[in-house]
């Protein structure tokens, strides 16, 4: 049967609040499900989350705007965030955010045009005897050099649309 | 002093599990609270607030329903010591958060993990399964009628201010990472207005260390003012980067010798909101009444360009700032502005004072302890680095 996203985005929802509770502790985990499928938290989510927890929608999006992790408008599907810390600085972050400048064709803080990629800045990984360090997704590389950037960017393609059915197909006649 | 880069070598692992768990359901709740007092063990998160003291308030609160929150949002740049006690020591932790629940009279535990670490939940997740199955997590534990305790594992989304215990309870409740005014204290209204506990991972570790091998063993390790052990985060310019063990006390000079950082002109120790140490001062220890630190240790070597780390701790702020507060929102651009100005080599000694001026502000007018801490940094390189911030030309067009 045919279903709109808005329908299924307000299944999912639910089916999400069903798991999280239904008042406004459920927020956050809610939010990183949606934030997690559908790449951002758009305003009609934001109103379907509103009128099932009890409070206004820009109640809504005032946290969603808080939070580094958490947007409003759509974000690439392999969300790139290098470490912007010191310890990342001295170990050579600079080469590394050039190279995935050049490699990407966007400069922080955007996503490219056929909506694959966002390349942001992170606050400390945790990976500060490693570094430098970034993270794909939840997915974290560690004393990433600027030669590695085409490689990451590479393996991400290969798992997502078209590029993922070739993949598949290849390894079918393996 | 022992010390060491092997998590093998590291005290937590030889302590055996469940020992503490099972030494903690032993005891009446106020011998446990006692025991843990006598330890005088101080928070690991680096505020170093006595666990025993806050264990004792929440305990006393009278509620029905109380919280045991593990903050594991570990966010201050060069820390990861948490990160690698919930990959190798996760039981540990947990079974902390479990003698927590039973000296306070909780049955719900709280892990808040920051989002970026995201890639250890399926491994919390894991151990979590793990300890229910064995019965150390759910009803009756261990066989104690009328004691449940149960551990959820809730992420963060990207927000330093968070690792402050009130900006995380907001956090939890669906709010704006934004810190409360204090008093109240957490241990009275907490998440959800009930009483709370929040302890840092590294914390609930030692508890069930502390549990496990008696206070006595703890107190005899560190200093009269800093009892035991500590887990460092070393990074920067030094041979041996990584995660380090001391006895509270130890000189920087000394752990310098031991990572391989010897020839280091600074150290930045506690991260952004810590303060720099300059080679001059290099015999203060590393304890709560000197240079206290929740881990975080970065060795700057002589060819570091201070101006360069007092801009990256900055912007850093900048940042992370929740903008609730006046001097910690204005403050931070401000500073950030003079370290511009110092980069470019157009910046007074009359505005530089100033600036110094408004960065003692912060420290006393901001809400908490992000804003109250910010300037840390600025200030203590300003104060040992003048001489290599001042009157730049490289900069001047």
């Amino acid at each position: 049967m045919f279903v709109s996203s808005q329908e299924r985005l307000k299944s999912d929802i639910s089916a999400w609040l069903d798991r999280f509770g239904r008042d406004r502790t459920a927020l956050m985990p809610v939010l990183q499900e949606i934030q997690k499928k559908y790449t951002h938290v758009s305003p009609y989510a934001m109103q379907i989350i509103a009128d099932a927890v009890g409070i206004h929608p820009v109640e809504v999006q005032s946290v969603v705007s808080f939070y580094a992790f958490l947007d409003q408008s759509p974000k690439g599907r392999f969300v790139i965030r290098l470490c912007n810390t010191i310890s990342c600085d001295m170990q050579g972050k600079a080469q590394v955010a050039q190279q995935l400048r050049n490699d990407l064709g966007i400069d922080f803080g955007q996503t490219t045009t056929d909506g694959k990629f966002s390349l942001d800045w992170a606050a400390c990984l945790g990976m500060c005897d490693q570094g430098p360090a970034l993270l794909v997704n939840d997915i974290i590389h560690t004393r990433v050099t600027a030669a590695m950037v085409h490689d990451i960017l590479e393996t991400c393609r290969k798992t997502f649309g078209v590029y993922a059915l070739e993949t598949k197909h290849e390894e079918g006649h393996a | 002093m022992i010390i060491s880069n092997f998590k093998d070598n590291l005290t937590f692992s030889t302590i055996e599990l469940d020992v503490g768990l099972k030494a903690a359901l032993a005891k009446s709740r106020s011998d446990l609270i006692a025991e843990l007092t006598a330890s005088q063990l101080k928070g690991r998160g680096g505020a170093g607030f006595p666990t025993g003291v806050k264990w004792n308030l929440a305990a006393a609160a009278q509620a029905d329903v109380k919280y045991v929150i593990c903050n594991a949002d570990e966010g201050e740049p060069g820390t990861f010591k948490d990160r690698v006690l919930l990959s190798d020591f996760a039981d540990l932790t947990f079974e902390g958060m479990t003698i927590g629940g039973y000296a306070i009279g909780s049955k719900i535990g709280i892990v808040y993990l920051r989002g970026e670490y995201t890639y250890i939940r399926p491994h919390l997740d894991a151990v979590l399964a793990a300890r229910r199955a064995r019965g150390l997590l759910g009803k009756n534990i261990l066989g104690k009628q009328g004691f449940d305790f149960d551990i959820d594992i809730r992420m963060g989304s990207g927000a330093y201010v968070c690792g402050e215990e009130t900006a995380l309870i907001e956090s939890l409740e669906g709010h704006r990472g934004e810190p409360r005014n204090r008093p109240p204290f957490p241990v009275d209204t907490g998440f959800n207005k009930m009483p709370s506990v929040v302890n840092n991972v590294e914390t609930f570790a030692c508890v069930a260390s502390i549990l496990a091998k008696g206070s006595a063993w703890f107190k005899a390790l560190g200093t009269a003012r800093s009892a035991g052990f500590k887990l460092l985060s070393v990074s920067g310019d030094c041979k041996k980067p990584g995660i380090y063990e001391i006895q509270l006390g130890l000189s920087v000079a000394k752990m310098l010798a031991v990572v391989g950082g010897e020839d280091a002109k600074a150290v930045q120790i506690g991260g952004a909101s810590g303060t720099c140490v300059p080679r001059s001062e290099f015999q203060r220890t590393i304890a709560f009444e000197d240079v206290s630190t929740g881990g975080s240790v970065i060795v700057f070597g002589p060819d570091r360009d201070m101006l360069e780390v007092t801009k990256n701790f900055m912007e850093f702020f900048v940042e992370e700032s929740c903008g609730q507060c006046t001097p910690c929102r204005d403050g931070n651009p401000k500073l950030l502005g003079g370290i511009e100005l110092l980069e470019q080599g157009r910046c007074s000694m009359r505005y530089l004072n100033e600036l110094l001026a408004l960065g003692e502000t912060m420290q006393i007018a901001s809400k908490c302890g992000l804003g109250q801490s910010a300037p840390n940094a600025f200030l203590s390189i300003v104060k040992h680095f003048k001489g290599e911030l001042m009157g730049r030309t490289h900069g001047v067009h």
